[in-house]
């Protein structure tokens, strides 16, 4: 069976933050359609500093997602800051007394970041929004899981559910946050929050991937 | 861009160091670089707490001071302050009596003050709050919740912190602000964008010779683009929406109009002197008119209207006392 071993945090944690802030300008640019087109600015600023704040630390996967978490919400306001905050407080939450990691492990911390950004926010599949991302990614890893999938190509199944669940905030109408408010003129445009959880599932994916091994017998 | 800045990743903490060289009698920092209080706040009343997001000057910070809000939680330009902040401003606010959080109706700072509200009951800080929904352009009378705060907002610093300087308690204080908010009704028109500094280009774009009714204070789209004409069209395509969205026939009521910015205050009152003959024909009495720059958005070009109901509760609490940067009256 393979296993993730969660001491990896800080490395997966930096990858994450490479992501986000090598795509600044793409996400303003996407932002920038419908919205404030401040999305990139803010999120690169959240990650880089939560970078700095664990160079050179030894820290276990739930440790670094927690640390991302706070300083998230802390340092970004805005929707974006509560939302994510929330998304990888949950996931930190799941993770915290695990030293490795199986497949179903990390389906059940992909649920409960899920389950606590929907404590915080009213948003929707559909609503033009993050969660048009998120949702259907985690439902086809978990799929995959069940069906019998090993830990490497659930991931995959992660990936296509990411991308398909960003392509659908293409034609969708946007119900929350400042591009609702342009109605029918927020299709045709993909939704920044969408795009950047896409990046980031994805990244997460690799990054998992990477390190994957066999479980000790 | 031709702005007076240093860095534009840096404009909302270069902008709170003039605030605090400035008014230094309105100002004091507290332990969270975004977020200000009122140094001289009485620790025995109810606190009354605000916050948004920057580009609107004098909202939010112009609103503390006596007689109205004691702390304020400043976010990015258009972007809600942190949770951290909205409970930074909680705790250096007076919250023995309880803290009420006045603030407006837009996600971001619905969720952070959401969360700062839970961490608070972790310091055993009461936080109650009510939320402006004024804008009538940004939703139907049948679907208030989900409209807008924009300059009612004023009012309801306004009333709350009179109420809580009087010696209201956090119930009371929450029941007047409420009402003070349900007594507004608002419209804005735009004639021009505006520029965020860290993006450099308009936020979005008002073809010359054309105005845009009901839009918001961040550049959300209106409920009309027309013709740009004369002050007198334009203050009847304002009073219009407002005076349907409540009964004001034979009231009493408080008039506020702001200028979003860069529009020119010699033309708010060409502005007002319409709208003041559509409220004389309407049969609505006028208890005050307050014209000025109340809440803005960055550089934009446009107005704003609010419409206040009083009554004998309101009233006194409009009139009463306060020093702030915004507002001071005797």
């Amino acid at each position: 069976m393979q296993v993730l071993d969660a001491t990896h945090g800080r490395d997966i944690l930096e990858e994450l933050v490479e992501v986000i802030v090598d795509n600044r300008q793409y996400l303003s640019d996407v932002d920038g359609a419908i919205g404030d087109g401040d999305h990139g600015i803010n999120m690169a600023k959240g990650f880089r500093l939560c970078g700095e704040s664990v160079a050179g630390q030894s820290l276990s996967l739930s440790k670094a997602l927690g640390t991302l978490a706070t300083t998230l919400m802390g340092s970004i306001g805005g929707s974006m800051g509560p939302l994510y905050g929330s998304l990888f407080m949950g996931m930190a939450k799941s993770t915290k007394d695990k030293n490795v990691l199986d497949a179903k492990d990390f389906g059940e911390m992909l649920a409960s970041g899920r389950e606590a950004l929907e404590q915080i926010s009213d948003a929707k599949v559909g609503d033009k929004c993050l969660l048009d991302t998120l949702v259907p990614t985690i439902e086809r890893y978990r799929d995959a899981v069940e069906s019998g999938d090993d830990f490497s190509q659930a991931l995959q199944a992660l990936r296509n559910g990411a991308q398909d669940g960003r392509d659908s905030t293409l034609d969708l109408e946007a119900k929350i946050g400042r591009a609702a408010r342009l109605g029918e003129r927020s299709r045709g445009h993909l939704d920044a929050g969408a795009v950047s959880c896409c990046l980031l599932l994805i990244r997460l994916a690799d990054s998992t991937e990477n390190r994957l091994e066999k479980a000790a017998a | 861009m031709q702005r007076i800045i240093n860095d534009p990743d840096n404009v909302v903490d270069d902008a709170i160091k003039g605030y605090l060289h400035a008014s230094p009698s309105l100002f004091a920092a507290t332990d969270h670089s975004r977020v200000l209080k009122y140094p001289d706040s009485p620790s025995d009343k109810v606190g009354i707490v605000t916050g948004g997001g920057s580009g609107h000057e004098p909202a939010f910070l112009g609103y503390i001071g006596a007689g109205m809000c004691d702390a304020v939680a400043i976010g990015e330009i258009f972007s809600s302050p942190t949770a951290d902040a909205f409970l930074e401003a909680f705790r250096s606010a007076p919250h023995e009596q309880g803290v009420a959080c006045l603030y407006g109706n837009y996600a971001g700072d619905n969720m952070n003050v959401k969360m700062a509200k839970q961490m608070a009951e972790m310091d055993d800080i009461e936080v109650k709050t009510v939320i402006a929904r004024d804008d009538v352009a940004s939703a139907p009378a049948s679907e208030r919740d989900k409209r807008r705060g924009v300059a009612g907002e004023v009012m309801m610093w306004k009333i709350g912190g009179a109420a809580a300087a009087r010696g209201d308690s956090l119930d009371e204080v929450i029941r007047l602000a409420q009402k003070a908010v349900d007594a507004c009704s608002s419209i804005g028109v735009g004639l021009s964008s505006c520029t965020i500094p860290a993006n450099g280009k308009p936020n979005f774009s008002i073809e010359p010779g054309h105005m845009e009714l009901g839009i918001g204070h961040h550049g959300e789209p209106g409920i009309e683009v027309a013709p740009l004409t004369s002050a007198e069209a334009i203050a009847t395509a304002m009073c219009d929406p407002v005076l349907s969205d409540q009964d004001f026939a034979g009231s009493e009521v408080a008039v506020l109009i702001s200028g979003l910015g860069a529009t020119p205050v010699m033309e708010l009152n060409i502005l007002y002197a319409h709208i003041a003959e559509r409220l004389e024909d309407a049969g609505i009495r006028v208890h005050r008119t307050d014209i000025g720059n109340y809440f803005t958005s960055l550089e934009m070009m446009g107005a704003t209207l609010t419409l206040m109901k009083l009554d004998d509760e309101l009233k006194p609490l409009l009139d009463a006392p306060a020093r702030s940067l915004a507002i001071t009256q005797c």
